[in-house]
């Protein structure tokens, strides 16, 4: 895989063969990853570098394809509801939600109020157990061990949380189409309420941990700057592109549910390097703390699932309809149409790791090797919901 | 000026390392976090979903409320459920003559075929634990267990007969089959 300009013959696949054809005089090629089929993310780059430092860089992507834009294909709209926890590991919530809400907009079906509270509170606290995720990988990327245990130790927190109604810790299948699967028990609230607090005296402990550490900073530090121009052109989203500057939140420019009801920040930065996006991220937990908590103080009693719910054998309306949610990588589009048959005609998902990463290749010209893996750890790219 | 102001920063950079360290002290003294885990279980298993299993009626706990009517089988997205149903049992003479002259008078035969299933299969290697059988069964005859240590050598593994399973559990709750249980086992 790894070849020398001056050599005849390339070792490697079409990508790399192709890749090659480009390359300067006395350049070397080298692959990055993927280690091994099984890992959590196979993301494969490859880089032509000069010395240290990255002349191209090209990511190779469709190693984890599972077709779950076909699948839709050939199931009924409640039965898709268990592909959304797999498209994205770690803010599958949001997935759940792009996905019912856009079936919801197309049939025109009202969701209980309880419900939409109870949707926010999970999305939410999902959120911050992915902000938690990234974290604790970045680090990892960055060669500093120890916080991970810290986000980890907070992240299982959420997700007992988040196991009791929903039965599961990663791959939540939980909103139905209408409502949600199950209501949060009086315990499950109370632990909702214990845990506010506890992560509000985590944060200013992660700060002073790692967030003021001369290391990172100097590892971060102007890393990556992404002009504003540079995310709109790629369609970034999410942390990545109000790291440059961007209000751009789903949650507040094309509100959905109860947000506009909700008190929240839209964190931005104007620093547009990789320490930009890094807090943004943490500013985030802050406020999706704020957002369960208000949602906590307002959620009102009653059902979680509208009466009459969709089963599996109800056909989707004919018709054609875009919903997003703010997920914690960017805004999470469905496009949905349908022709009124069994099976959904086509749903299209639009992940934001896709768009965030596609600006990488643009991004990494001319950085350090190592910056380059700093910018794409700082992009929370999940490689599932790249692929899909 | 430079130079002080140089000094200020190194100064205060490697501060920023001895903040860091008071917090990894702070948290070496406290107690332990994590749990020793195959030796001590983890609390938090009760709101696992694990496999599914059939629900037993309120009069025989061991005999299932399915009426295998096929809904699960037909809701699940991945087809992990077939549910075999029972064949009508063979009539006696007597019966037979019974139905042949119900049938003369016009009048409807009530089948007396009993409704619980003879198998329940059930591919656990397919399922995605979503929970649509559960939702759309009539009877409400299935639920998630909080069987999480489930384990196995082969995809045959997860195969499961849930009639079977159910059978299963009748036997381990008898104390006069108890004695068999070991042997059994070990045996599988
Ligand atoms: S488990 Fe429920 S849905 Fe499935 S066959 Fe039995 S009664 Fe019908
Ligand atoms: S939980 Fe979902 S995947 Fe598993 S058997 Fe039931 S419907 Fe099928």
């Amino acid at each position: 895989m790894t070849r020398n300009a001056d050599m005849e013959q390339v070792a490697g696949d079409f990508y790399a063969e192709n890749f090659a054809k480009d390359a300067s005089e006395g350049s070397l090629i080298l692959n990055l990853g993927p280690q091994h089929p099984s890992t959590h993310g196979v993301l494969r780059v490859l880089v032509e570098l000069d010395g240290e430092y990255v002349l191209r860089a090209e990511p190779v992507i469709g190693y984890l394809h599972r077709m779950h834009e076909k699948m839709a294909e050939v199931k009924t709209a409640a039965q898709y509801i268990p592909n959304m926890g797999r498209v994205d590991y770690g803010h599958a919530i949001a997935w759940n939600w792009a996905f019912v809400g856009a079936v919801e907009r197309l049939a025109g079906i009202e969701v209980p109020p309880r419900a939409e509270y109870v949707r926010v509170i999970t999305c939410e606290l999902n959120r911050i157990a992915s902000h938690l995720l990234w974290w604790g990988a970045y680090l990892l990327d960055l060669g500093a061990f120890t916080p991970i245990m810290y986000a980890f130790d907070d992240r299982e927190k959420i997700l007992d949380i988040l196991q009791s109604p929903t039965g599961a810790r990663l791959t939540f299948s939980y909103f139905r189409i209408g409502g949600v699967a199950r209501d949060l028990d009086e315990d499950c609230v109370k632990a909702i309420r214990e845990f506010i607090p506890w992560m509000r005296s985590r944060l200013p402990m992660y700060k002073e941990f790692v967030s003021d550490n001369i290391i990172l900073r100097r590892r971060i530090e102007g890393v990556g700057v992404f002009e504003p121009d540079l995310c709109r052109r790629y369609g970034a989203t999410g942390p990545v592109s109000r790291g440059s500057g961007l209000a751009y939140d789903v949650r507040r420019d094309e509100p959905y549910s109860v947000y506009p009801k909700l008190d929240f920040v839209v964190p931005t930065s104007d620093l547009m390097d990789a320490r930009g996006r890094y807090d943004v991220r943490m500013e985030e937990m802050a406020q999706s703390l704020n957002i369960i908590e208000s949602c906590l103080d307002q959620m009102p009693e009653g059902d979680t699932l509208v009466k009459g719910a969709p089963k599996p054998s109800w056909k989707v309306p004919k018709g054609e309809t875009y919903f997003a949610v703010e997920g914690g990588r960017g805004k999470i589009g469905v496009h949905l149409v349908s022709d009124g048959g069994k099976n959904m005609y086509r749903v299209k998902l639009r992940s934001p790791s896709y768009s965030n990463l596609s600006l990488f290749a643009e991004a990494s010209r001319g950085t350090l090797l190592a910056d380059a893996v700093a910018i794409l750890g700082s992009l929370d790219l999940i490689i599932p919901e790249i692929d899909r | 000026m430079n130079a002080i102001k140089q000094a200020f920063r190194t100064v205060s950079d490697l501060w920023s390392l001895m903040v860091g360290l008071r917090v990894t002290g702070k948290y070496f003294v406290e107690p332990q976090r994590t749990v020793r885990y195959p030796w001590k279980a983890v609390s938090t298993v009760g709101t696992f979903k694990g496999h599914l299993e059939l629900v037993g009626g309120t009069k025989d706990p061991f005999k299932p409320r399915c009426i295998s009517c096929g809904m699960c089988a037909i809701s699940c997205p991945s087809g992990c459920i077939t549910v075999v149903k029972r064949k009508p049992p063979k009539p006696t003479p007597e019966e037979e003559k019974a139905v042949a002259e119900a049938k003369t008078r016009g009048e409807k035969v009530k089948d007396q075929t009993p409704k619980d299933p003879e198998k329940f299969l059930y591919d656990f290697s397919l399922c995605s634990l979503c929970g649509t059988c559960m939702e759309n069964c009539p009877t409400g005859s299935l639920r998630f267990s909080h069987n999480v240590y489930v384990a196995g050598y082969s995809r045959n593994d997860f195969q499961y007969d849930l009639v079977l399973q159910l059978r299963e559990a009748e036997a381990q709750a008898k104390p006069a089959r108890r004695e068999a249980r070991p042997a059994a086992e070990s045996e599988a």
